[in-house]
């Protein structure tokens, strides 16, 4: 540091008491700086080797080498081929000269497939317009800076909290049980689950918001109702449209795996290719959501740089 | 008459407004000045009810507004503007909504909602907007304006309000001189023409003496001066901003917004050249 210079006890005599008590309280703080920095690694060093350790990352097991000798070694490198193996045993077997017929071979389900793509979609689609509805309107009063009082504040945000910590998967289960297998359990369960998530979002954003053109409002008059319409909203809009359309795409995801426990969707031909060990249905199943997935980042990137960037009106 | 009787304002242990008591006629324009942190800002906020008072009483028209609650609170801020330095508006919607905005506490829940305002709204809204030269501007984002354009897009809406006072705190402190002086101007022009109260917080001396019939000096919450600009004498001002730190005379060039102060004259061949 340049300023360590000026400690010799020559210099000091020429300087301002001033300089000399910031010389004293910079060292003090650069050393109470680096004992943080050193507690803080120190603790997060220890917990990365106990998480892992738990995680099991150092458990040992027993292989055989291609000599024949049985050796002991670490899980994680001994698995590491395994995965290879599994993603070799997806792909489809194509040729050059009949690749038309081995590509129909290998999408033999496509018109099953299709439908189902269009209901994960479907799914997806009415559960984020449930989860943007209801997160809207819960997000300004569990917003600190806007909830008219603590008991408001604290009641959304619990009830934020606990629709999203249950996971989809848990809630779709809840919901095929009350209204059988079928897509509406699962729309109820990604819809419920994008609200809280949503929720979260939306009031960060909120919170991050300028608060000065919500004095402006209140300046004039408005109701609370009138300060978050035209103070907050139309600053908050571009994040929210953000957020909504990522979580889209996560919803996308998300139904195409609830079909698991039998809430619609795609999810059911990954289970079925699962168990009867139909390898390359898996891997064709997978190009499908990634495509799908793709298909709907490039769209949705579109809409949002329409709406928040060429557009010249306000929300 | 604009009645405060005793006004304070207490933040923790510092009393950001002490006692303030003054008289206001109706159609009067008066500057407050005083340094920063000599609590104008808290005073304006307090007459329009942006912040409670700790104590004192405010009195307009012989009727108490300190004690207002709901709707009567909203169309007491509507019936007093308020002229932000940093504008307030909203940035990313139209200049027209947000002037319309003036009419919200006039405008029933579900069409303020849905951002329609009534028809005699718009041509209000467009009126104030022709009479502050910006009606070119009116579909445009309040954003993309320069400040002076905004600082007029608020007092458009102010104007919209109907208000019967107009306070403005610092409304020219974050302007260059040019669009200052056109910000004063309007302000003026509203106050002789409307016979509006105005109150305006300023911190350049020079633009309070041209423009306000009265002055109020504050200082440490307090009013320490109170009457027309002549009587601000030199030793006065000296006073009221503390200048003992400033050796020598206090120069009211150095914080001047005026275009006419010798200093920022420009030399009259260069502009021909």
């Amino acid at each position: 540091m340049p300023l360590f210079f000026l400690r010799t006890r020559t210099v000091m005599t020429a300087l301002s008491p001033a300089i000399a008590q910031f010389e004293v309280e910079y060292a003090a703080a650069r050393k109470s700086a680096l004992r943080t920095n050193l507690i803080s690694t120190t603790f997060f060093a220890v917990c990365l080797v106990v998480a892992a350790w738990i995680g099991g990352f150092f458990d040992m097991t027993d292989v055989t080498l291609s000599n024949g000798d049985r050796v002991s070694m670490w899980k994680i490198w001994a698995g590491l081929p395994r995965l290879g193996e599994y993603l070799y045993k997806t792909l489809p077997v194509l040729h050059w000269d009949t690749l038309g017929a081995d590509i129909a071979n290998w999408f033999w389900r496509w018109k099953v497939w299709l439908e189902l793509l269009i209901e994960t979609i479907l799914i997806a689609y009415l559960a984020t317009l449930l989860g943007v509805v209801g997160a809207f309107l819960l997000s300004f009063p569990a917003s600190r800076n806007l909830a008219p009082n603590a008991l408001v504040l604290n009641l959304t945000r619990r009830y934020l909290e606990i629709i999203r910590t249950v996971p989809e998967l848990v809630w779709a289960l809840i919901f095929v049980f009350c209204f059988g297998v079928g897509p509406l359990a699962g729309v109820l369960a990604i819809g419920l689950h994008a609200t809280g998530a949503l929720g979260k979002l939306y009031s960060e954003a909120n919170e991050n918001a300028d608060m000065r053109t919500v004095e402006g409002i209140k300046a004039s008059g408005g109701s609370w109702f009138d300060q978050v319409r035209y103070g907050i909203v139309p600053q908050v809009v571009p994040n929210i449209i953000s957020y909504t359309l990522l979580r889209f795409e996560i919803n996308v995801r998300a139904s195409s795996i609830i079909g698991f426990v039998g809430a619609g969707g795609l999810g059911q031909e990954i289970r079925v290719a699962m168990s009867l060990q139909e390898y390359p249905d898996l891997s064709a199943l997978f190009l499908i959501i990634f495509v799908t997935v793709i298909a709907i980042d490039t769209i949705s990137e579109k809409v949002r740089h329409r709406i928040i960037g060429l557009t010249g009106k306000g929300v | 008459m604009l009645v405060i009787e005793q006004l304070s304002k207490v933040f923790g242990d510092l009393a950001a407004v002490d006692s303030v008591s003054l008289a206001i006629p109706k159609g009067q324009m008066v500057g407050v000045i005083g340094r920063s942190g000599a609590g104008k800002s808290t005073f304006l906020r307090m007459v329009n009810r942006l912040t409670d008072p700790s104590h004192g009483t405010i009195i307009n028209e012989g009727k108490d507004v300190t004690a207002l609650k709901g709707r009567d609170l909203r169309l007491w801020r509507a019936s007093c503007a308020m002229i932000f330095q940093q504008f307030n508006l909203v940035e990313r919607m139209d200049v027209l909504t947000n002037v319309m905005v003036g009419r919200i506490a006039h405008t029933g829940f579900t069409r303020s909602m849905m951002r329609s305002f009534t028809d005699e709204d718009r041509t209000r809204a467009i009126q104030a907007l022709d009479r502050l030269d910006l009606v070119p501007q009116a579909l445009q984002r309040a954003g993309t304006l320069s400040g002076g354009q905004q600082q007029r897009v608020a007092i458009a809406k102010a104007l919209v309000q109907n208000p019967r006072i107009m306070l403005a705190d610092e409304p020219i402190a974050s302007l260059d001189p040019a669009n200052a002086t056109r910000v004063m101007d309007a302000l003026r022009e509203i106050n002789r023409m409307d016979g509006l109260t105005v109150l305006v917080n300023l911190h350049t001396l020079d633009t309070a003496r041209n423009y306000c019939d009265r002055i109020i000096a504050m200082r440490a919450g307090r009013v320490q001066f109170d009457g027309a600009p002549e009587a601000l004498t030199n030793e006065k001002v000296r006073e009221i901003y503390g200048t003992d730190y400033l050796a020598g005379d206090f120069n009211e060039a150095v914080t001047s917004t005026s275009l006419t102060t010798a200093s920022l004259q420009l030399p009259k061949q260069a502009v021909g050249a």
